[in-house]
């Protein structure tokens, strides 16, 4: 079995963005960028499918800009065999991406496409959904256990108030929660081996997939601020305040 | 121009989410129908034919509707849309995992989690785990929307009259079956709609620990919430987590007990009304944004604070 994993470069987590003066946008020139750690997760889970013998192949795709390269070989060092870019430097959207990995999975006929459940960057939570859409196949999100079995996937689920497991058929869509798994660190040996694996490069227009943003940007602002806090010096002071000057209490 | 609201539920009771997810709904211009799809549901479609607002409600029944599997409900959602400009969920586990499958059959670019309708076709919406607002606009004849409900106010759940209409189901999927489900019982408020959230921190050491919180949350009768490091740590379940990939919350108050302040948690709690942080390390970030910040150790300080409401 074939497996597809996507993975997207984005800021650092631990980068506190700030939004440029013109409001069109966040500055991302000159800060750390990583894969979204999601992907790490879902990358992890695929290469351990593969050492348990369930998968025989692992796939690591991007779609963005060169750089995104770097992304791929990350990957690869945890231990995808090979890599595709899709290069491109238009802005993409979920919906975008759904369809350039849509073409890929048509071309490749993975069984299971693994994706995290969001990207921390626009925060959007769409594109494993989406893809599942497009293909026809069956879709569980926020996975914190999978185990694959006879043509199924059994695939334990994150949701409100506790967890829910349901049974997909293959070939299917299944996106990372944070606690499927911890992943592993890359080792130097794993990271120069990683620069010997293929990696393919190909265009949105070699997979006839129009990228246009559906959705225009038209501001992006700061939140509204908090105004500054204060300390007190004791549970007595904390209790009165509350009581009496927030009355939250 | 009319909106069509998914109900959030499980088949017996309509949840909270549904009431702040029609108060978006109503901002978006025109009528607001809600489609109850379900399985033996039809309690839920007369608790949501009473909400101020709603015109219509739509009930889609039957036993493969029940488990909210995204194949079958995305089609159920897909088979009435034309109807509708604006198919708009509430941003919880439920609504996410359906929403953008529904998006994509239609070919809409979907907007998640909106905190604010500026008109009919432009939103806000946090992004950078809630360091920017991004305004955006679409152009797409339906527009698919995840609401973020701790942005609107909850729509009064009584007052309305609609009608209920039946809706014929579309046939199951058959590519996906729901198997079982853990649910984590609590007599608390739910985390998602609690007036007063108290949570723990990596700080509190062990699962042991964290029962001492159990009595300031009984005190305050507040829902009990946790970091990311608490929750991977295995002090508290899975969903109790707050922050930028758990649940979003924005009580009355919050109380921070032994937790630092990592962005991926302020995204979920920063819009709180007032919030207190209780750390022993007084550079912690979490007193960049707490109202009132009590440097002390929280093994002492949370029994005096019990002992003092």
């Amino acid at each position: 079995m074939k497996v597809l994993v996507p993975v997207k470069r984005v800021v650092d987590y631990n980068v506190k963005v700030r939004v440029k003066s013109d409001q069109t946008g966040v500055d991302i020139a000159n800060v750390k960028m990583s894969m979204n750690p999601f992907d790490e997760i879902a990358v992890e889970e695929a290469v351990r499918l593969k050492e348990k013998g369930a998968a025989t192949e692992v796939i690591a795709v991007s779609a963005g800009v060169a750089q995104a390269q770097e992304t791929l070989r990350t990957a690869m060092a945890i231990g995808a065999d090979r890599a595709i870019l899709v290069e491109t430097n238009a802005e993409l959207q979920p919906l975008a991406v759904a369809k350039l990995l849509k073409a890929v999975v048509d071309k490749e006929s993975p069984e299971l496409v693994i994706l995290g459940k969001q990207a921390i960057d626009d925060d959007a939570n769409q594109t494993g959904q989406m893809l599942a859409a497009l293909l026809g196949w069956p879709q569980a999100t926020f996975a914190s256990k999978l185990e694959i079995a006879d043509g199924k996937a059994t695939v334990t689920r994150e949701v409100d108030g506790g967890l829910e497991t349901i049974a997909l058929t293959l070939p299917a869509i299944v996106t990372t929660d944070l606690r499927l798994n911890e992943p592993r660190y890359v080792t130097l040996p794993n990271i120069m081996k990683a620069k010997k694996k293929p990696l393919d490069n190909v265009k949105p227009e070699d997979l006839g997939v129009d990228v246009a943003p559906r959705l225009k940007t038209l501001k992006v602002a700061e939140p509204p601020g908090r105004k500054a806090g204060i300390k007190v010096p004791d549970v007595a002071a904390l209790v009165d305040k509350l009581k009496n000057e927030a009355k939250v209490i | 121009m009319t909106t069509l609201v998914i109900a959030e539920h499980d088949n017996k009771e309509l949840k909270g989410a549904t009431l702040n997810t029609v108060a978006a709904a109503s901002q978006m211009g025109g009528d607001v129908h809600v489609l109850v799809l379900g399985s033996g549901a039809s309690a839920v479609a007369d608790a949501a034919k009473g909400i101020a607002g709603v015109s219509k409600v739509l009930l889609a029944d039957a036993p493969h509707l029940g488990d909210q599997l995204a194949e079958n409900a995305a089609a159920q959602v897909v088979a009435i849309a034309k109807d509708y400009s604006h198919i708009v969920f509430p941003a919880t586990a439920s609504g996410k995992n359906v929403a953008p499958r529904v998006a994509a059959l239609l070919d809409s670019a979907q907007i998640s989690d909106i905190i604010a309708v500026d008109s009919p076709d432009t939103f806000q919406r946090p992004i950078y785990a809630g360091n920017a607002i991004a305004t955006v606009q679409s152009a797409d004849p339906v527009k698919v929307i995840t609401v973020r409900t701790t942005g609107f106010d909850a729509a009064a759940a009584t007052g309305g009259s609609a009608a209920v209409e039946n809706v014929e189901a579309v046939a199951d999927s058959g590519k996906s079956s729901f198997v079982g489900r853990e649910v984590a019982k609590s007599d608390r408020p739910e985390l998602a709609g609690a007036k007063i959230v108290v949570s723990g921190g990596r700080g509190m050491g062990s699962a042991e620990n964290f029962k001492i919180l159990d009595p300031l949350a009984d005190k305050l009768g507040a829902a009990l919430g946790a970091s990311r490091a608490a929750v991977d740590a295995g002090y508290a379940p899975n969903d109790w987590q707050v922050g930028q990939t758990g649940k979003i919350v924005a009580p009355q108050l919050y109380v921070a007990i032994g937790i630092s302040g990592a962005i991926q948690h302020l995204a979920g709690m920063k819009d709180s009304k007032v919030i207190v942080a209780i750390n022993k390390d007084e550079e912690a970030p979490i007193f960049g944004v707490a109202d009132y910040g009590l440097v002390g150790d929280l093994f002492t300080v949370v029994p005096d604070l019990v002992k003092a409401l």
